[in-house]
């Protein structure tokens, strides 16, 4: 298997490296439920969070992923940082590249900024904590990880609904379904498809009753009522939830193992209704749980240190060679 | 007979503009084409074109210089030179400087600077609106005197159908031909690359072809019934050759401009992501890409011009949905041209008519002919000659360009300009 330098997106993977960091990821699992939620395998590690959009769970999973396996984190979010006074993301990346963290998770309403930022950063690795309308790899790792736990998800029919034509979710999970054999269902009306879509191989519908039946998992993503509003896309939340929204009536005429996922953050009542996000069927807080591990799973690999899992600290010198930048622990 | 400066001795002389395509001499009198055929005399200066293709210098009606105003992206001298190496000796700029070419003093002030240069015809293209914000006609009478060979709002659509039912009456009572930058900007606002299968998989905004088609549709109903002279920019779309096609075989006067990379690359080019294959419009299917060659092939597309947008590399390193619009091509122009004649899509004559004969006859410019008197602006190419394109040792300050790396067939030698050598051997003669 291919090791990894960059985390860009699934299309980058293949299915041994999404297998692999599921499995790594898995084994994270534990070391979160433990009293003391402490493991040296990242330590002399720096990374940093540097978040150009506003996030809750990706950045504090990304954070205490890294704090969990000892390395240091650092969060920087564009309000706060030099882009208020109008540094580029270019100039951005390279200074903070210049302090030589081992990782650099990137998160940027850009399609592609990790892969233009990558080009100019020497050493770093660069992590996709979702980039514009493209990728959000470690959403995708969660997911599959969840579902593994929840019985698996080889075979099983994966329904996302909603603003599919802006969602990285939906784009990375349709490149993962062809890696890891799932299938993907797509519900949305036509101004929430992007062109050809059809292409990655899925179902589209625009009737969400349609695409029920036969659907294992009821994937909702986020509304985002202001680009909704603003492009057209949507005459109303009211229609929208009428239309596409979760709701009890809908998850009844679903099969009875299906399940309810949502990325988060959750509009209520809007795509999906309270009792459903509550319900037992929702997985939506086992995702939010499974992205630490994978997270985990992730730095770990990018660092080159998933060998060192169990095992005691390392020598000066090894450390001292990865500050410097030269090569990976191992 | 007076005395002959310079011999261009042996070369396969192709002069669309006459019909000429045989191999031999040709000679420069004190400027200008002394004449053709068998040359046995003196001149000061003998240049062994065996093996080469002597053909008048190329015209590139679809040029941004930047200047006044964008200097550090390129400024006239820069773009003069750019030219020169691509073979191309009269190009035509396009008003969205700064200030814009709405007024007259611009269009002399570029007119000037150009020919204190020294190496290549610049003719300015007027503003047809003021500040190119679409809303008043400028003074296009005025601009003409002072230079102005037709007139755009190019970089901007011309896009209130009202504010270009005017422009094309107003131009048409004078014989003016106006360029549309056709894109209709509700379709396309936000959009990086074109829309379709390689939008979706960047998950990038894209630009749905019919913008493009929908605004010639609307500019050719308008035409038609002002009996206009209407001239489409950077074609590059089915459904737009199809309406260019369709529009001339009714007898309207409607032409159109292909751009080497509509007709060499594809929107695939973007995946990845690449910042220098994004211009606007963008670079679209292999279905597109075939039917502006096609368009090539049955003369509905009389000329080719590059659209050269150079860009500093600050205003293209920032991802693909914000990165500039534009690439360079002045001196990718010919090579990459000459796939055509390779694919035998069209012979080397009627190849460099639409880079010659065809776009003079449509300016009105003078050049473009190597009949005897005329202006002595030849360019000689290797036609066979490889080489690389690299883009730190692009002439042009703009390093913008999708051949990076990518070899090239077909090279320019020599490039006269008023019987002066302005570019030989790989150096521009300043």
């Amino acid at each position: 298997m291919q090791s990894l330098h960059h985390l860009f997106g699934i299309a980058d993977l293949d299915t041994d490296q999404v297998e692999y960091l599921i499995n790594l990821g898995e084994s994270f699992i534990d070391i979160n439920h433990r009293p003391l939620k402490k493991a040296p395998t990242l330590r002399g590690k720096t990374i940093i969070n540097l978040f150009f959009e506003n996030s809750t769970r990706t950045r504090t999973s990304f954070e205490l992923a890294g704090k969990r396996l000892s390395a240091d984190v650092i969060n920087i979010s564009a309000s706060t940082s030099a882009t208020k006074k109008g540094e580029s993301l270019l100039d951005t990346g390279q200074t903070l590249a210049a302090m030589q963290p081992h990782v650099l998770v990137l998160r940027h309403s850009v399609s592609g900024a990790c892969e233009f930022l990558a080009d100019y950063l020497g050493h770093t690795s660069i992590v996709n904590a979702g980039d514009g309308g493209h990728e959000h790899p470690t959403q995708i790792l969660t997911d599959l990880l969840t579902l593994r736990c929840a019985g698996g998800f080889i075979g099983k029919t994966i329904t996302i609904v909603g603003d599919i034509a802006h969602s990285r979710v939906a784009r990375s999970h349709l490149l993962a379904a062809r890696l890891m054999g799932y299938q993907v269902r797509l519900v949305a009306p036509k101004t929430l498809l992007p062109a050809e879509v059809e292409r990655f191989g899925c179902e589209v519908f625009h009737e969400f009753d349609d695409a029920i039946p036969g659907s294992d998992v009821l994937y909702m993503l986020r509304v985002q009522t202001e680009r909704l509003t603003d492009n057209c896309c949507f005459p109303s939340i009211r229609e929208y939830h009428e239309a596409y929204g979760l709701n009890r009536k809908r998850l009844n005429a679903a099969a009875e193992g299906c399940l309810v996922m949502h990325p988060g953050p959750m509009n209520r009542g809007v795509e999906i209704a309270t009792d459903v996000a509550d319900s037992a069927r929702a997985l939506i807080l086992d995702q939010v749980e499974h992205g630490v591990a994978i997270r985990m799973a992730v730095l770990t690999a990018l660092c080159g240190g998933q060998q060192h899992l169990g095992r005691p600290g390392r020598s000066k010198q090894m450390v001292m060679e990865a500050m410097r930048g030269q090569g990976s622990l191992l | 007979m007076s005395a002959v400066d310079v011999v261009i001795r042996g070369g396969r002389v192709i002069d669309p503009a006459n019909q000429v395509d045989e191999v031999c001499d040709l000679w420069i009198t004190a400027g200008r084409i002394g004449g053709m055929g068998a040359f046995d005399g003196e001149a000061a200066t003998m240049i062994d074109a065996t093996g080469k293709i002597v053909c008048p210098g190329l015209i590139d009606m679809h040029v941004h210089l930047r200047e006044p105003g964008q200097e550090w992206k390129e400024d006239i001298e820069s773009g003069s030179r750019a030219a020169v190496a691509g073979g191309v000796t009269s190009m035509c700029c396009m008003p969205n400087t700064g200030p814009h070419i709405d007024h007259a003093g611009v269009a002399l002030q570029i007119i000037a600077r150009a020919q204190q240069v020294g190496l290549c015809d610049v003719h300015p293209i007027g503003a047809v609106t003021k500040n190119l914000d679409g809303k008043e006609l400028t003074e296009m009478r005025e601009l003409s005197r002072a230079g102005c060979v037709a007139f755009s709002d190019d970089g901007m659509p011309i896009w209130h159908a009202g504010v270009m039912r005017k422009a094309l009456e107003y131009a048409s009572s004078f014989g003016f031909m106006v360029i549309q930058h056709a894109e209709e900007l509700n379709l396309t606002r936000g959009g990086a690359v074109n829309e379709g299968w390689v939008s979706t998989q960047l998950g990038v905004t894209g630009m749905p072809v019919e913008g493009e088609d929908s605004m010639i549709a609307r500019d050719i109903m308008l035409a038609r019934r002002i009996d206009a002279r209407y001239h489409v920019a950077h074609i590059s779309s089915k459904g737009a050759v199809d309406l260019v096609r369709a529009a001339q075989a009714e007898g309207l006067k409607v032409t159109t401009e292909a751009a080497p990379h509509h007709f060499a690359l594809t929107e695939e080019e973007v995946l990845g992501f690449n910042v220098d294959a994004k211009m606007s419009p963008p670079l679209r299917t292999e279905a597109d890409r075939l039917a502006v060659i096609e368009g090539l092939r049955d003369g509905t597309i009389d000329v080719i011009a590059t659209d050269h947008a150079p860009h500093h590399e600050d205003d293209k390193r920032c991802g693909l949905s914000c990165a500039a619009f534009g690439i360079v091509g002045l001196e990718t122009m010919l090579p990459v041209s000459l796939q055509l004649v390779r694919d035998g899509v069209l012979s080397m004559s009627d190849l460099l008519a639409k880079m010659t004969a065809n776009p003079a006859r449509l300016l009105g410019l003078d050049s473009g002919t190597l009949a005897a008197g005329s202006v002595a602006d030849i360019t000689l190419f290797d036609p066979d000659a490889t080489w690389t394109v690299d883009r730190n040792k692009l002439v042009s300050k703009g390093k913008n360009t999708p051949w990076h790396g990518k070899e090239m067939t077909g090279q320019v030698t020599l490039t006269l300009k008023s019987g002066r050598i302005a570019y030989a051997e790989g150096e521009v003669c300043d």
